[in-house]
C-alpha cells in the first residue's frame, strides 16, 4: 500500500519562544524528571514543548509515567528536577492561575447532590465568580456538550458518556488554555467512546484549546491528535514521535480511510517496540 | 389510574394495619372467651376504655415526655454534630477525645440518671440532659464518617482548584455527609426518646416526675393494669411518630440523589 504517509518526526526543541511550526508554546517541558519516594525513576529528565493549539496524545504501555508527565504538566505534582515553563500571549506566566488549565478525569468526578448546572459552575464558584457572572458561561459550556436539555437533572439520570459529557462542560467554563485529559474515555463503551472523540475533535477545532490528552487507545490517539508522543517504561522516557498529518476537523471519513489505518498499523508497531525491554538491558 | 390493591402506597399502610387489626381481633377475642382477668392482663379494649378514662392526665404526661425527648433530640443533634466538626478538623482532637465519647455511649443511662438528677435540682433540665447523653453517640459518629467519607477524586478536584478549606467543607463535606447524618438522626430520635422515659422511671421513683414512665410507675403501685398498657400505647406511638417524621425528612433532602433513598424504576 503506498499511501503511507511518512510519520514525521517532532525535533525535541527546547528554548525558543517559538515551535518549529511558527506557533508560540503554552508549555514547555525543560529536562524535568521525576524520582518516586522510593528512590525508582518516573520519568527520566524530558524536554517537550506543546504548541499553542495543538491536540497532543501520550500513549505507552503502562507505568511508562504519561500520567506523571501529565501530572507534571497540569502543575499538580513538581519535577524532581529541570523545570516547566507555562506560557501565555504576552509571555507571562499562567500556571500558577488555576482557571487557565482544566483537568479531565478518567472519572467524571461529579457531585451526586447537585443539578448537572451546579456540578458545571463548581469551578467559577470555587473561583468566587458571581452567579449572574457565570450563568451564560454555564449555558454556553453545557451547550456546547450537547447537553441544554439536561441542566436540571441529577448525575445519577444521566448515562456514563452524559456524565462523562459534564465533565467535560465542567473544564470547558473555566475557558481554559490549556486542556489536560487523562483518559477520560476509558470506561466507556466503544460506541460512546467514539461518539465522544468525533464532539471532542469538533470542540478543540472550534475554540483552537491546546489539548494534552492521555489514552491506551491507539485508534483515539490516532483520529484525535496533531502530535504522538509514544512512550517507554522503565524510566519513563519519549520513545518517539508522530504527526498525524490530516486536515482538520476530522469526521467519520478518516476514521474509515486506508490512511486512518496505516497510521493505526504503525502506532501499534511502535507500542510494541516501547513495549520490549530496554536492549542495552538492566537499568536501575 | 391503577386498582388501590395495586398501589404501592396503599399496600404499604394497608398491609399492616391490616396484621394489627387481626392481632388485636385474636387478642380480644381469646381473652374475652378465656376471660382473663383485667388485673392480670387487659384486652384492648379495657386499654381503649382506660385511654379516655385517663385522657386528660395521660395527655399532660404525654407532652411531658415529649418536650424532654425533643429538647434531648435537639441538644444532641446540636452538640453531636458540633463534636463531630471538630473530630473532622484534626486527627488529634479525634484520637484525644473519642475514646470519651465511646464512654459516654457504654454508661448505661439508668446508672447515671440518679447521680443527675441530684446534681440538677430542675427535673425537667435533669432528664433532658440524661436524655441527650443517650441520643448523643450516634449523631457524633455517623456525623464524623460521614465527614469523612469524601469522594477521593472530587476532593482531588476542589484541591486543583485551590477550594478553601471553608468551601471544600461546605460544597463538599457536608452535602456529603448528608445520608450518615439522617442515619444518625434516625437512631438518635428514637433513643432521645428511651433515654426520656428512663430517666423519667429513674426521677419517679424519687417521685419527682410527671411523664409518661411515671404514669407507667403510679400505675403500678395502684394495680391500675390497663392504665399501665395505655401509656405504654402511648409511648410507642410517639417512638413510631418520630422515627416516621425523621424517615421523611430523609427522604425529602435525599430522595433526588442518594442511593437510599431512590426508589427502583418500574
Amino acid at each position: 500500500m503506498n499511501v503511507l504517509p511518512p510519520p514525521c518526526a517532532f525535533d525535541h526543541d527546547t528554548g525558543p519562544r517559538t515551535t518549529s511550526e511558527g506557533r508560540p508554546p503554552v508549555v514547555e517541558v525543560l529536562s524535568a524528571e521525576k524520582l518516586f519516594p522510593n528512590r525508582t525513576r518516573g520519568l527520566a529528565p524530558i524536554d517537550l514543548t506543546i504548541a499553542d493549539g495543538e491536540f497532543l496524545t501520550l500513549i505507552g504501555p503502562s507505568g511508562c509515567g504519561k500520567s506523571t508527565l501529565l501530572k507534571l504538566i497540569a502543575n499538580l505534582i513538581e519535577p524532581t528536577d529541570g523545570r516547566l515553563l507555562w506560557w501565555r500571549g504576552d509571555h507571562g506566566q499562567v500556571g500558577q492561575e488555576g482557571r487557565r488549565l482544566a483537568f479531565v478525569f478518567q472519572e467524571p468526578t461529579l457531585m451526586p447532590w447537585a443539578r448537572v448546572e451546579a456540578n458545571v459552575r463548581l469551578p467559577l464558584e470555587l473561583a468566587d465568580m458571581p452567579r449572574v457572572e457565570a450563568a451564560p458561561l454555564v449555558e454556553d459550556a453545557i451547550a456546547r456538550v450537547g447537553l441544554s436539555a439536561f441542566g436540571q437533572h441529577y448525575p445519577r439520570q444521566l448515562s456514563g458518556g452524559m456524565r462523562m459529557r459534564v465533565s467535560i462542560a465542567r473544564a470547558l467554563v473555566t475557558q481554559p488554555n490549556l486542556l489536560l485529559m487523562d483518559e477520560p474515555f476509558g470506561a466507556l463503551d466503544e460506541f460512546t467512546r467514539n461518539k465522544l472523540d468525533d464532539d471532542l475533535v469538533r470542540l478543540w477545532w472550534d475554540r483552537k484549546l491546546t489539548t494534552v490528552f492521555v489514552t491506551h487507545s491507539i485508534y483515539e490517539a490516532v483520529f484525535l491528535s496533531t502530535r504522538i508522543i509514544v512512550m517507554a517504561a522503565g524510566p519513563g522516557r519519549i520513545f518517539r514521535t508522530m504527526t498525524i498529518d490530516e486536515p482538520q476537523p476530522r469526521g467519520v471519513g478518516f476514521r474509515d480511510s486506508p490512511k486512518f489505518a496505516a497510521y493505526c498499523r504503525e502506532l501499534s508497531t511502535w507500542l510494541a517496540e516501547a513495549s520490549l525491554p530496554r536492549s542495552s538491558g538492566g537499568e536501575a | 389510574m391503577k386498582p388501590l390493591l395495586q398501589s404501592d402506597a396503599f399496600v404499604r399502610v394497608a398491609a399492616p394495619v391490616a396484621v394489627g387489626i387481626v392481632l388485636f381481633g385474636l387478642w380480644e377475642g381469646s381473652f374475652r372467651l378465656a376471660s382473663v382477668p383485667v388485673y392480670l392482663f387487659p384486652k384492648p379494649s379495657d386499654i381503649f376504655i382506660s385511654l379516655v378514662q385517663h385522657g386528660p392526665s395521660l395527655l399532660r404526661a404525654l407532652l411531658v415526655t415529649l418536650r424532654v425527648t425533643l429538647q434531648a433530640f435537639v441538644a444532641a443533634t446540636v452538640i453531636g454534630t458540633l463534636i463531630a466538626f471538630m473530630f473532622v478538623q484534626s486527627r488529634a482532637i479525634e484520637v484525644s477525645l473519642f475514646p470519651y465519647a465511646v464512654l459516654l455511649q457504654v454508661t448505661p443511662v439508668v446508672a447515671i440518671a440518679p447521680l443527675i438528677i441530684i446534681l440538677v435540682k430542675n427535673t425537667q433540665i435533669s432528664l433532658t440532659i440524661c436524655a441527650t447523653l443517650v441520643a448523643l453517640f450516634p449523631i457524633i459518629s455517623n456525623t464524623t464518617l460521614g465527614l469523612r467519607s469524601v469522594d477521593p477524586g472530587l476532593a482531588n478536584y476542589f484541591r486543583m482548584n485551590r477550594a478553601s478549606r471553608l468551601k471544600t467543607l461546605i460544597k463538599l463535606r457536608i452535602p456529603g455527609a448528608l445520608p450518615y447524618f439522617f442515619g444518625g438522626l434516625r437512631i438518635s430520635s428514637g433513643l432521645a426518646l428511651i433515654g426520656a422515659v428512663v430517666a423519667e422511671f429513674v426521677a419517679g421513683t424519687g417521685g419527682r416526675s410527671s411523664g409518661l414512665a411515671y404514669e407507667i410507675l403510679d400505675a403500678g403501685f395502684t394495680l391500675d393494669i390497663p392504665r399501665m398498657f395505655a401509656a405504654l400505647f402511648l409511648i410507642t406511638l410517639t417512638g413510631v411518630l418520630l422515627f416516621t417524621v425523621m424517615a421523611a425528612l430523609s427522604r425529602l433532602a435525599l430522595s433526588n440523589w442518594h442511593e437510599s433513598e431512590i426508589r427502583a424504576e418500574t
